[in-house]
């Protein structure tokens, strides 16, 4: 446990040019929230996809960092980026193709109009 | 010419010895770290923020392509080869044709944000998330060290092929039931 | 003999730096910068050597002179003269375009481009970053160029533009399958990505061009699809779509779309070379004169074939790749694969 509230300017500029799992850590609970910021504002089916692809970004940068900052002593972290980028692959392009349908049979793609399940 | 050679000297060599007590090193490593950050952070609040749907595309290619850097900052070539290729290479290209094609008639306004009071429910919202996480993530006192893990390459592929076997398979057979699905959607809309 | 080398030449700048300054790390730095320089240096004059050899390469075909009046008999300074057109011509910008992404598009299109040169091994240990993942990440920074062409082919706000963008997507990406198929032969028989062992493989066995003949081919007509050089240049097909995504762009925006598709013909030819030809491998002469003999001689077969093929439709072009050239590269790889394996076998 660090005791944040106690330190001192010098030991914060000193923390904030060692780059460790700790940064990795923020920068990518900031691209989190921003993601989810983006999807809860957004109305277009593809801009909510964007977002969601910059949600699971945020999170492949945490397995690699935790790979690379922590003492293990094989890739698991690295592979694991590996099968979430082919399953975030996938889900863009069945996303796209509903979407594309939807534009299609319904000539919108704002999601607050798709409120009826009959086509 | 020697007293030249020898003033020049002196002076690189001061300028080292400084850069030596001011820890170059690790400022180069900071200020390199930072500048992907920037980068990928405020791509990131464009694709957020723009009014014009096709830039918020472009400046998500540019956050991935900001990201996968910063794989190639931690050792992970492979990883960042992947990124660029998945992310910059095929989705970014998807993202913005399916844009293209279902495109209305406006695109300067084209990427609607629901109504003020939702957007400040969401900001609460992602605000109080990221100050959890960060708090939790600056709370916590990791005990950092890399280990030398050889060869990145050798070592992906000998786990994909005998540990992670079944995983790698089945992420193959997902990513061809997507590809059938994707078309069998795609080409629906087509025919009606 | 020994000295001719670009190693040799490296070294020799290195010990002059190193004079001056007197510090081994600066230096060290230093060179990475003139490494970098060398990289630019290469590429802009490919794309002055190149305009030349493609005019007088077509005139060659086509039984006429080529340029004879700028500098002398053979018009050797005709490039120059094209330059300085471009570079007076008026920058008109059409009207209603996307002004950003339009002004930003040609110079993206440049950067990936320019950034594979990194890892070309020009020589005995002359390659700026000698990655382990070379290959794979040459073929993603390639993968770049793609979009840089459809935000032109958008931001342009003209319909020809819009529908060579369009093209482009579907040519680039579906030719780039074929190509990384082909290539995973080589890095099968090799067992690595790195670029300097692909080369090293060569030297002790024999070219890969004789162990992958059929990879060979593949590999070279899919990377003239992904230059959208003629017979696959349905990008910029002039008879149909006027220019393409360039149609909107005029002097010195457009010089620089010609200079990277002219950056992306040298390191075609570079990558035929390095994967498929031995690299800088051969008898005799130093490695940087075979290596760029070869090279050139790859620039003149891309050329014959500007030349000499017609253009194909778009429709077959793709199917081409899907129902040909992939299946075709699979089955490569799987027999490729079963060799490997009796081969290891065997020894």
């Amino acid at each position: 446990m660090m005791d944040i509230f106690s330190l001192s300017a010098v030991d914060i500029l000193n923390w904030s040019v060692h780059i460790g799992l700790t940064h990795f850590l923020l920068l990518a609970a900031l691209l989190f929230s921003i993601g989810l910021y983006g999807l809860l504002t957004r109305r277009g089916i593809i801009p909510t996809l964007m977002c969601v692809e910059l949600m699971l970004n945020a999170a492949n940068i945490n397995l690699v960092a935790f790979n690379h900052y922590r003492p293990v002593t094989d890739f698991s972290g690295q592979l694991m980026a590996v099968f979430s980028i082919a399953v975030a692959a996938s889900e863009v392009a069945i996303g796209i193709a509903l979407a594309f349908r939807i534009y299609r049979e319904r000539g919108s793609v704002n999601i607050d109009e798709l409120n009826h399940m009959k086509g | 010419m020697n007293e030249l050679l020898k003033l020049v000297h002196g002076v690189v060599n001061w300028g080292m010895d400084t850069a030596e007590s001011m820890n170059a090193g690790v400022l180069i490593d900071a200020s390199v770290f930072y500048a992907l950050m920037w980068v990928s952070v405020l791509a990131a609040l464009g694709v957020v923020l723009c009014r014009n749907v096709v830039h918020s595309a472009l400046l998500l290619t540019a956050s991935f392509i900001g990201v996968g850097c910063l794989y190639i900052y931690m050792d992970s070539p492979f990883i960042g080869a992947v990124q660029f290729l998945v992310y910059g290479g095929a989705v970014a290209i998807l993202i913005v044709m399916a844009l293209m094609l279902t495109r209305r008639d406006d695109m300067a306004h084209s990427n609607l944000s629901r109504s003020l009071f939702c957007q400040a429910g969401a900001a609460v919202i992602s605000g109080a998330f990221f100050l959890c996480i960060s708090v939790a993530s600056l709370m916590t006192q990791f005990r950092e060290m890399s280990a030398e893990l050889g060869d990145s390459v050798t070592g992906l592929a000998d786990m994909m092929l005998t540990k992670y076997i079944l995983p790698f398979e089945v992420a193959a057979v997902l990513l061809l039931i997507a590809m059938i699905g994707a078309l069998v959607i795609a080409k629906g809309a087509h025919e009606s | 003999m020994e000295n001719l080398t670009v190693g040799a030449a490296a070294e020799w700048i290195r010990s002059v730096i190193l004079l001056i300054l007197g510090n081994e790390l600066l230096t060290d730095v230093v060179m990475k910068f003139v490494g970098l320089g060398a990289c630019i240096g290469v590429i802009l004059t490919a794309a002055i050597v190149l305009t030349y050899a493609e005019r007088k390469v077509c005139a060659f075909m086509q039984v006429r002179l080529g340029p004879n009046r700028v500098g002398g008999r053979f018009g050797l300074l005709q490039p120059i003269a094209d330059m300085l057109k471009l570079m007076s011509k008026e920058d008109i910008i059409p009207d209603g375009c996307d002004r950003i992404v339009w002004a930003l598009s040609p110079m993206l299109l440049f950067v990936p481009s320019a950034l594979i040169y990194g890892l070309f091994p020009f020589d005995e240990g002359v390659v700026f970053a000698d990655v382990n993942v070379g290959v794979f990440l040459l073929l993603a920074i390639s993968s770049q160029s793609v979009l840089p062409f459809l935000m032109g082919g958008y931001a342009s706000n003209s319909k020809y533009a819009f529908i060579g963008g369009m093209r482009t997507v579907a040519q680039m990406l579906s030719y780039e399958a074929p190509m990384v198929f082909s290539l995973l032969g080589v890095v099968m028989i090799t067992g690595s990505m790195r670029m300097t062992d692909i080369v090293a493989a060569q030297a002790e066995n024999v070219w890969f061009v004789l162990l992958q003949p059929i990879a060979f081919i593949i590999f070279i007509i899919s990377a003239t699809a992904e230059t959208n050089r003629t017979p696959f240049d349905l990008v910029e097909d002039e008879s149909e779509i006027v220019a393409g995504p360039f149609a909107e762009y005029s002097g010195m925006r457009w010089a620089l779309f010609f200079l990277a598709e002219y950056a992306n013909l040298l390191s075609i030819s570079i990558l035929t070379t390095t994967f498929f030809l031995g690299g800088w491998h051969g008898p005799f002469l130093p490695g940087v004169f075979w290596f760029w003999m070869k090279v050139l001689f790859m620039v003149f077969v891309f050329m014959w074939f500007r030349w000499t093929f017609p253009r194909t439709r778009i429709d077959q072009m793709l199917s081409f790749s899907w129902k040909v050239l992939l299946p075709l590269a699979l089955v490569n790889m799987m027999f490729t694969g079963i060799g490997v394996y009796v081969w290891r076998s065997m020894m």
